[in-house]
């Protein structure tokens, strides 16, 4: 995974609520095998019309947002579907970042498994970006993770949370697989637990 | 979660049992009993373990279906769209490679993941059990912990069967009373939703409770629990009991025997304590809800079936009132027409919500004696082989197929139309399924989520209809 420290990008204006994991990317998209790829249907029924042509009023198909790298939407971003297609549908755009009142919890979890940064900030907060956002060319927001701070165009700062783990993993760019498998002697002596008797194993030969 | 004598509830208490260690922020690294593996969020974890040299810890917790783009057709025939065939093929690479047990195709028990694994026996009360799937919450049903995962995460479990995960908060939604007539464990989800919201359940595992859910069948507390990632919540359980332990007995990976009783003495332990903490609690009267159906393209877009769609006008938010006016255009309904009456051109029945043999028995008593309406494409897609199995033993695809329906085979199907099953655009369904998202059923298609018993009279009467009142000319 590609470490995330310091941002400096075009933020993307999309402000709705609810945006879901069937609009990052339609389940028609989900046949591929490989994580990469996904980027040129990101969006793809708002983003390209019946003959797949480009609809011209998209905001991810204007410029400067063509390059955007930050997305910046209202509440409970990224709901629905589990496809961990979304952020990958969204990175291989080149979204690294994005910022809402809320998110659904499957999305914010997968973003972070894919080096992008999810960060959640208060509704008015979220307009006033969504305000820097609208503003084209100098639509461009600088987001440190190391000092957790949002940089505005105009100088001003806006800080944030985020989980002191994951911002670990991030800043490193940490396979957690890695993580846990130092764990394996505790996880070996948890499945021989007496207590855990009754769970049945499954077996090739008893499928039918 | 060190042990303690302070009121549990049934989520703390399953989460307790599977907490392996902590980590220093509180991280916990959390066991998985099963993993439920298919064939779209699963081939970039096996190659990524194949690429990382790791193996797969468990292949005796973890079952492999092909469900979301198989052909619901004549399955004589190999596979037409070459994605979905690489992707199945894919899938079956991969369990033979690393020893899954495996459901294919052509088994007589293959079906969608979350109605094979308590029909098998294979997902049992007390456990963990996830899946790259955000319909996981359906397992919940049996008084297991089981949620959606993304394909980073099924990777993670493939190579430790664990994930690393911090506790959610604990919601409790309580039906208390009788439903009436007509009005079945798909509306209640759908006025808990219309009530919560799509994001009221955000970082809640949801326990559902009450006289109303005590009194659902196992297929009804499905529905519910199945629905709970469209209230935003990372689970929906419900505490096991002796319907549970019915339901469970004899499945074919259950416990047998003293094991059973033993499992079932665990079991019983798991219901909340009294005066345990729920950090949210919400409360609905089981008199108060009606027959629904939703209107706009989110889940909490719920009316009463004798109800009118909404205007823009009514949301002072401006971004809400926008979102509504998007929502009418894009399903092509006025503000303030009545939603009965709405003439629909499909009619689909099925999914992980609404496909199991009480749901087609639902559907099959309003269907018997009528027939599909001229102007409507009806199709009945079963949950699993054995659910069409035991259909037909019934007699029941006879009357939905001497009404004009389609007789289908197992499968997601047209609930996200990753197979053949799309709408085209501009087409109106009454549908089973569970989400009404922009282009969810085929882009530009447009659907309104209800029970069972209500598409089945949408299918007959060519409309969005009241199905008290049509199974009142019956009597």
């Amino acid at each position: 995974m590609e470490k995330f420290t310091e941002l400096t990008a075009i933020a993307a204006p999309m402000p709705n609520e609810n945006i879901d994991t069937d609009q990052i990317i339609p389940a028609r998209f989900l046949k591929t095998i490989q994580r990469t790829g996904l980027g040129k249907n990101a969006f793809a029924a708002q983003r390209y019309d019946d003959n797949g042509n480009e609809n011209p009023d998209f905001v991810l198909n204007k410029e400067p947002y063509r390059h955007a790298e930050i997305l910046i939407t209202y509440d409970n971003l990224g709901c629905g579907s589990s496809r961990e297609h979304a952020p990958w549908a969204l990175l291989d755009f080149g979204i690294r970042c994005v910022i809402a009142p809320s998110f659904a919890d499957i999305f914010f979890n997968n973003c972070f498994k894919n080096g992008i940064l999810p960060i959640r900030l208060p509704r008015e907060i979220c307009d006033e970006l969504m305000g820097d956002a609208r503003q084209g060319a100098n639509s461009r927001l600088t987001v440190d993770l190391e000092k957790q701070i949002i940089i505005r165009p105009d100088g001003n700062v806006v800080p944030f949370e985020v989980d002191p783990f994951r911002r670990h993993m991030l800043l490193e760019g940490l396979d957690d697989i890695g993580q846990t498998l130092a764990h394996d002697a505790e996880i070996s002596s948890f499945e021989h637990q007496v207590s855990r008797a009754w769970v049945p194993s499954i077996s090739m030969g008893t499928a039918k | 979660m060190p042990v303690s004598s302070s009121p549990r509830t049934l989520f703390d208490k399953i989460w307790a049992d599977h907490v392996v260690d902590r980590l220093e922020d509180g991280t916990c690294i959390l066991y998985i009993d099963r993993h439920l593996v298919h064939e779209v969020t699963s081939p970039q974890a096996f190659e990524g373990l194949r690429m990382a040299g790791r193996r797969l810890r468990r292949p005796d917790a973890t079952v492999a279906v092909v469900d979301h783009n198989v052909p619901t057709s004549d399955r004589s025939q190999p596979i037409e769209e070459p994605e979905s065939r690489l992707q199945i093929e894919t899938l079956e690479k991969n369990v033979a490679e690393f020893g899954v047990p495996y459901f294919p195709l052509r088994s007589a028990s293959q079906g969608i993941v979350h109605v094979v694994g308590p029909e098998q026996g294979i997902s049992l009360p007390g456990m963990t059990i996830v899946c790259g799937d955000s319909h996981t919450s359906t397992h919940g049903a049996l008084g297991a912990l089981a949620f959606g995962i993304g394909t980073s995460e099924v990777e993670h479990v493939m190579a430790t069967q664990t994930l690393l995960q911090k506790p959610a908060k604990n919601m409790r939604v309580s039906v208390e009373g009788k439903v009436g007539s007509g009005v079945t464990a798909k509306d209640i989800m759908l006025a808990i939703i219309g009530k919560i919201g799509t994001a009221g359940g955000t970082g809640h595992v949801i326990e559902f409770a009450g006289s109303a859910i005590r009194d659902l069948d196992m297929a009804g507390r499905m529905t519910l629990c199945n629905m709970s990632i469209e209230g935003g919540a990372k689970a929906g359980l419900i505490a096991p009991d002796e319907t549970t332990f019915a339901y469970v007995k004899g499945r074919p990976f259950a416990p047998k025997d003293e094991a059973f009783e033993q499992a079932c003495a665990y079991w019983r332990t798991l219901a909340s304590d009294e005066g345990a903490h729920f950090d949210t609690e919400v409360t609905l009267k089981a008199e108060d809800i009606v027959p629904s159906v939703t209107w706009g393209n989110s889940p909490q877009d719920v009316l009463p079936i004798d109800g009118v769609v909404p205007s823009p006008s009514d949301f002072k938010d401006p971004a809400q009132a926008a979102q509504v006016q998007r929502a009418l255009d894009y399903m092509g309904l006025t503000a303030g027409q009545k939603i009965a009456g709405t003439p629909v051109d499909v009619v689909f029945i099925g999914s992980c919500t609404n496909s199991r043999l009480e749901d087609l028995r639902a559907a099959a008593e309003v269907v018997r004696g009528r027939h599909v309406a001229k102007t409507v494409r009806a199709m009945i897609v079963p949950g699993s082989g054995l659910v069409k199995a035991a259909a037909e033993a019934e007699g029941l695809d006879k009357i939905f197929l001497d009404a004009g329906f389609e007789w289908r085979e197992a499968g997601c199907s047209m609930c996200l139309g990753m197979n053949p099953d799309r709408l085209t655009p501009g087409e109106r369904c009454a549908s089973t399924s569970n989400r009404n998202f922009e282009g969810r059923q085929g882009p530009g298609g447009r659907t309104h989520l209800c029970s069972p018993s209500m598409a089945a009279a949408a299918a007959v009467t060519g409309t969005l209809c009241d199905v008290r009142e049509l199974m009142k000319e019956t009597v």
